[in-house]
């Protein structure tokens, strides 16, 4: 049984290592590589703005994924994580722009910085347990977007700042089809890392944590160092995907990482499934393609009564903003689980397929 | 010296506001155990049903207030019952998403509804500045004083006298216990949303009819966390005091950076350096009671 490629219909694991594979099968695995090897084709063939799409899947889903380790893994809320998101692209461009630091290496040095920046709140979250939590976070993004406005020697003030390309050897990675396979190669990189963070010691701590705290503090394990690490990880996640960001769009401003964009990443794991790493995947691309969505949805209707009744062209704004709220609430009430579980669900559905019950 | 008596008299007066505005959230957490992050935006709903019963309808005051208030009772247990109900039992992430998304919901309609920019309320009172020793004070602020004063102490007899109060404070005590006693939980929850979204309104009209009506109001939903966190979360007399040392701190600390500083927007973001201290020395906040967890 040893050579399986299908999934069995139970668990047959006989050691703790065959636990904790990341792919359960070998087919699991040939198409996650597939799936690469697919993206990778993907800038001969896409126009330059599905490519523009997929790279913002890309440094959303880093930045998410932390958001995913803090709160579907280790059970704290932060509702201030865009702000992480833009010290991260604040700290690459000003590191490259004062420093004169290569991009190349001032894109995880930004994630350095901004896993200090999150210590620093986390000491205080320690302490702190759900609401109160969440109200600390709050006024963390609120100081930070403060902070954004006040300090012109980093952000470059209203006027923000300029980011310059990624250049590696001479060779800037300076259009679309380039930049994706930055931000490609990112993404895979900081999802296995995230995946075999999960399976550690202490990502198994951090999970403990979230399930029962009080047993978990009794098993040994130390919850400030746990909740503290969690915020610094996190942290370190959105600072990784901001500095992407900044990079790719080469050019910062201060007015981006507000309230709603922190709430927009914590929609992103509600809708892919919260302490689901391939979840938080799924729930970027569908917060991306979202607004998509709703353009079509418009388009569809152009002209019609609805359409003139409520004035859509002029409001599509405002009608992005609904959804993005709507789509959280939808979530949550009918399908708290999120997109992760829905997809178990129909893979549940084909493995037995002509025999459900 | 004049400047700080008024920034005085002005944090007094928002900061009644706020302690209004933050006990109807303290209310909702109390009986239902759900932090109302869309609380600033039953004050943004109230203001403009009210401003647009005013202006498209021409209703008077006298009449066009009541009718919001009557709409967001309704408002309040439409609400509850429709997207809180099902929430019942769910993490607390989930009960606050739901609400973080129904704040983003409402404040996206207003804007596509009402517009994006401030407008203005009919004028409703013959002087708009009242002089109260010495000082020019708006008429609506010391009107609204007198609002929120009222409104505090109509709270304490609620709670203290009125059958439903006590039904609702049995509520907030143990649900379990009280079901047993024959008060209907869900009725409670129900009533605890209508009221809060009543009160809110309120608070919602008084900003309006002083800077007039726009999104900027739903700040104060903001506003509200400062204040409860400082009074703790299920203390309503703690909301009050939180919600006046929220307004005077902020008024102090413009005066503050006016005279001396020079940072700039510190009008806006001192409360929040407050509370994470606040936070750090006692998690509970400084009224809020401890939770103390028995395995």
């Amino acid at each position: 049984m040893a050579n399986v490629s299908i999934i069995p219909s139970g668990d047959f694991k006989t050691s703790y290592a065959s636990d904790t594979t990341i792919f359960p099968t070998k087919t699991s695995r040939n198409f996650a590589i597939l799936g690469v090897l697919l993206l990778l084709a993907c800038p001969a063939f896409m126009d330059r703005y599905w490519l523009s799409l997929l790279i913002q899947i890309g440094y959303l889903g880093i930045a998410a994924l932390g958001l995913n380790i803090l709160v579907g893994f280790t059970g704290q809320i932060s509702i201030g994580h865009s702000a992480f998101f833009g010290f991260g692209a604040f700290a690459s461009a000003w590191l490259n722009n004062r420093w004169g630091v290569p991009v190349a290496l001032a894109i995880p040095l930004a994630g350095v910085l901004t896993t200090g920046v999150g210590l620093i709140f986390g000491v205080p979250a320690a302490r702190l347990k759900g609401l109160y939590l969440a109200i600390a976070t709050l006024a963390a993004q609120y100081i930070l977007q403060d902070f954004f406005g006040r300090a012109d020697w980093f952000t470059g003030g209203t006027a923000g700042t300029i980011a310059e390309p990624l250049t590696v050897f001479g060779f800037a990675f300076d259009t679309d089809e380039r930049y994706f396979y930055v931000v490609l190669v990112a993404m895979v990189v900081m999802y296995i890392l995230g995946t075999n963070l999960m399976r550690t010691r202490d990502g198994r701590a951090l999970v403990a944590v979230r399930d029962h705290y009080l047993s978990a503090e009794i098993m040994g394990i130390n919850l400030t160092k746990y909740r503290t690490m969690s915020f610094g990880i996190s942290a370190f996640y959105a600072g990784i995907g901001g500095a992407l960001y900044a990079h790719y769009l080469q050019f910062v401003s201060v007015e981006n990482f507000t309230i709603l964009f922190s709430i927009q990443f914590l929609g992103m794991i509600i809708i892919g499934g919260l302490g689901s790493i391939m979840g938080t995947l799924m729930g970027t691309a569908f917060m991306v393609l979202l607004p998509e969505l709703m353009q079509a949805a418009t388009k569809l209707v152009s002209g019609t009564a609805i359409d003139t009744a409520l004035n859509l062209r002029e409001n599509i704004a405002f009608l992005r903003e609904m959804s993005i709220g709507l789509v959280i609430i939808l979530f949550l009430v009918f399908e708290p689980d999120g997109l992760a579980h829905r997809w178990k669900q129909i893979k549940a559905y084909w493995k037995l397929y002509p025999f459900s019950h | 010296m004049t400047l700080l008596f008024q920034l005085l008299v002005n944090g007094l007066i928002v900061g009644a506001l706020y302690g209004v505005v933050a006990m109807s959230f303290v209310l909702i957490y109390k009986a239902s155990r759900i932090v109302n992050f869309a609380q600033g935006e039953f004050l943004l709903i109230g203001a403009w049903t009210c401003w647009w019963l005013l202006t498209s309808w021409q209703l008077p005051f006298w009449l066009g207030f009541p009718i919001t208030l009557v709409f967001m009772l309704a408002f309040g247990v439409i609400l509850q019952v429709v997207v809180l109900r099902p929430m019942i039992g769910e993490p607390i992430i989930s009960v606050i998403m739901v609400t973080i998304g129904l704040s983003i919901v409402f404040q996206a309609a207003m804007k596509w509804m009402f517009g994006v920019f401030a407008k203005p309320f009919p004028q409703i009172f013959a002087h708009a500045t009242m002089n109260v020793f010495g000082l020019q004070v708006q008429t609506v602020y010391v009107v609204s004083l007198g609002i929120s004063l009222l409104i505090m102490a109509g709270f304490g007899w609620f709670f203290k006298y009125s059958r439903l109060g006590l039904a609702m404070r049995a509520t907030a005590f143990d649900q379990q216990v009280a079901q047993s006693l024959g008060i209907s939980v869900r009725q409670m929850f129900a009533m605890s949303w209508a009221i809060s979204a009543m009160v809110s309104a309120v608070a919602g009209v008084t900003v309006g009819v002083v800077n007039g009506v726009s999104s900027a109001l739903s700040f104060f939903g903001i506003k509200v966390f400062p204040a409860v966190i400082l009074g703790g979360l299920d203390s309503v007399i703690g909301a009050v005091v939180g919600g006046l040392i929220v307004g005077v701190l902020e008024n102090m600390a413009h005066y503050l950076d006016s005279q001396w500083l020079n940072w700039g927007n510190m009008y806006e973001i001192a409360p929040f350096y407050v509370l994470i201290v606040i936070l750090m020395i006692k998690p509970y906040g400084l009224f809020g009671t401890k939770d103390i967890e028995r395995v």
